[in-house]
């Protein structure tokens, strides 16, 4: 009888937080249901499979952002540093005739690289995260340029199939499931996981119990780097073509992901889960604008309203379930 | 980095005045008496910008013009300074193509205290007074769109709009051209209308989501190339055969596009004839004949008949 009550009284209480920890995604379930009514479009086969697709670049991009912004930083540099690796990966194809592998990996490689260099301008150089990447933003977008002379370059075979299908499943939704795997591990199951929300959290703390902080930066912005080369290979290889100007402005939808996601800007708060949710509303009010036809002017407007409302049901949530 | 290119734009700017000096003089010798007129350009760092020098300068040739070309290097400063110098030079007229519209107004007014007449070439200049404006027209090549989508299209069917960036002239110029060249074809309906941001991973997003809420359309437009080889890549197989695609610029993409049959149609600017243009307008100024305020130059329908012509 009594072990029956606490079971009930748990269950309860469990649905009570499953509700305030997840108000984006309570959020995201209201606008799937207006779009479902609003359109017969919206929820069907072919259309959410459109979604899982065009999720995959923002949301890859936003895992990254999100060990940052658990560890206490920003990165603004991500929309850049993706169009940079997808072009050196397809510069390094087409001009210097590496195998499509290579180009891959070189691409991946670069984004590491670039991210490396903002956490270590940023842990070593003292710069505020804010302003190190914001210089990696300019300076990364200048030398995709540089290299690409201003013109779309064709990409390899292997980072065209990214863009491409296997068998009947997109690989774009391949990748971004194997990727959100990947970085729910790294941020749960890890001591460096753990570690990044306790830097993010007190970073004077967490130096003084010991934790290597500026090492733990450093490698937290080369994954940031890494996840958004691999954003930027998934979006050239859906184009079969490095683009210049692609990824520009990526960098705010995945900050507004992560936050919609439950994540703080103070740091320390964050899931991946959350972000994943956080990227999908984003994409979903995009394709729900564009299936009712709604005009471009009030499409800006009408997506920094849900922004702002996602985030706000979210802290309220959070305000009720502490009161 | 930085300042390596810097110093290599500075060595090419340095050449390309010197040769610009050096045909110069040939000319001097040449055509005795000329007319010095400066041609300033926002920046020779695009093929498109190097063709309306081209241009400029045959043109010049036949009309015996002195012709001194500076380039801004996009840099709004150099341009400021570069108008200064012609202002107090002994330049008949002015042809400048602004880095920026409203960063000119200043120099151009310089250049009209002067009585040095102005003409403009591509981008107008805000808050001063020019002699003449010439530029592609837009409206009309929207139109031509039209017209190509339609004959592509059977004169029948259901189309996409994707619109360029929100706001921008380009945008509102083709549009509104393509929406006037429409009204001819009352078969044809518009199922949908959105932006992608003249980018082309934003079309292939976009126009993915449209063709779900629009199985049926037969047709898309876009306002510039980019859109276009983004919706050709969200239509896939179908791109070319049962759905016809009509973009705008006529860029190596798009043209190579409409070579393998996926774009039906771009609409191609002639930057050359800008070029020739302008410098016709000064020598009838120079003349002392009256100029019209602006002056259209035509764009043309690029299609499969006519694409060699245009593959470089």
């Amino acid at each position: 009888m009594s072990t029956a009550t606490i079971d009930a009284s748990r269950r309860r209480f469990d649905v009570k937080r499953f509700l305030a920890n997840n108000g984006a995604l309570v959020g995201l379930l209201i606008l799937c249901l207006g779009l479902f009514i609003a359109t017969p479009d919206f929820l069907t086969g072919p259309n959410l499979l459109n979604i899982g697709i065009q999720v995959s670049t923002v949301a890859v991009l936003a895992f990254g952002m999100t060990f940052v912004i658990v560890a206490g930083g920003i990165d603004l540099s991500v929309g850049s540093v993706a169009a940079l690796s997808a072009m050196v990966s397809s510069w390094l194809y087409v001009g210097s005739g590496v195998s499509g592998w290579i180009a891959l990996i070189a691409g991946l490689v670069t984004g590491l690289l670039v991210g490396v260099v903002n956490g270590l301008v940023s842990a070593y150089g003292k710069l505020p995260s804010f302003i190190a990447t914001l210089a990696m933003l300019s300076v990364a977008r200048g030398l995709t340029l540089v290299i690409s002379d201003g013109r779309p370059i064709k990409t390899a075979p292997e980072v065209s199939f990214l863009g491409g299908n296997l068998g009947p499943i997109p690989m774009p939704i391949i990748v971004l499931v194997a990727s959100a795997i990947i970085a729910s591990f790294l941020l749960n199951r890890t001591v460096l996981g753990r570690s990044m929300y306790a830097v993010g959290g007190n970073a004077e703390a967490a130096r003084l119990s010991g934790l290597p902080v500026k090492r733990i930066v450093v490698i937290v912005f080369g994954l940031a780097g890494l996840f958004a080369a691999l954003a930027g290979l998934l979006l050239a290889g859906r184009l079969d073509s490095a683009q210049p100007q692609a990824a520009a402005g990526y960098e705010l939808d995945a900050i507004a992901a992560v936050v919609i996601g439950g994540a703080s800007l103070a740091g320390g708060l964050g899931r991946i889960s959350g972000t994943f949710v956080g990227a999908l509303v984003l994409v979903v009010i995009r394709n729900g604008l564009n299936l009712l036809n709604v005009t471009s002017f009030w499409q800006q407007v009408v997506i920094g309203v849900v922004i702002a409302l996602a985030v706000g049901i979210d802290v309220l949530r959070r305000k009720t379930r502490n009161a | 980095m930085k300042i390596s290119l810097r110093q290599i734009a500075a060595v090419t700017a340095t050449a390309a005045i010197l040769l610009t000096g050096t045909t110069a003089c040939n000319r001097n010798t040449a055509a005795s008496g000329t007319d010095k007129v400066v041609l300033a350009l926002s920046t020779l760092n695009n093929p498109f910008f190097v063709e309306v020098r081209d241009g400029a300068q045959a043109a010049a040739k036949e009309a015996g013009i002195n012709l001194e070309v500076v380039d801004a290097q996009n840099d709004s400063a150099t341009q400021a300074n570069q108008l200064a110098t012609a202002a107090t030079g002994s330049a008949k007229v002015v042809i400048v193509n602004p880095v920026d519209s409203d960063a000119s107004g200043t120099s151009v007014k310089a250049l009209n205290a002067a009585s040095i007449p102005v003409i403009g070439v591509d981008r107008t200049v805000n808050g001063a007074d020019l002699a003449s404006f010439v530029a592609s027209d837009n409206v009309a090549g929207g139109k031509q769109a039209a017209v190509e989508l339609a004959k592509s299209m059977n004169e029948k069917g259901s189309i996409i709009i994707l619109q360029g960036v929100s706001g921008t002239s380009a945008s509102r110029d083709r549009g509104a051209g393509f929406e006037e060249g429409l009204k001819a074809y009352p078969g044809i309906t518009v199922a949908a209308k959105q932006t992608a941001g003249f980018d082309r991973a934003t079309a292939l997003d976009v126009t993915t989501n449209l063709l779900q809420a629009n199985p049926n359309v037969t047709g898309v437009f876009a306002e510039n190339d980019e859109m276009a080889l983004g919706a050709i890549q969200a239509l896939g197989t179908k791109a070319g055969t049962s759905v016809k695609v009509v973009g705008f610029d006529g860029t190596t993409d798009g043209l190579a596009a409409i070579k393998d049959g996926k774009l039906v149609a771009t609409i191609a600017q002639q930057p050359a004839k800008l070029g020739q243009l302008a410098i016709q307008l000064a020598a009838k100024i120079i003349k002392g004949e009256s100029v019209e305020a602006t002056v259209p130059v035509e764009v043309v329908s690029v299609t499969k008949a006519n694409v060699a012509d245009y593959l470089k």
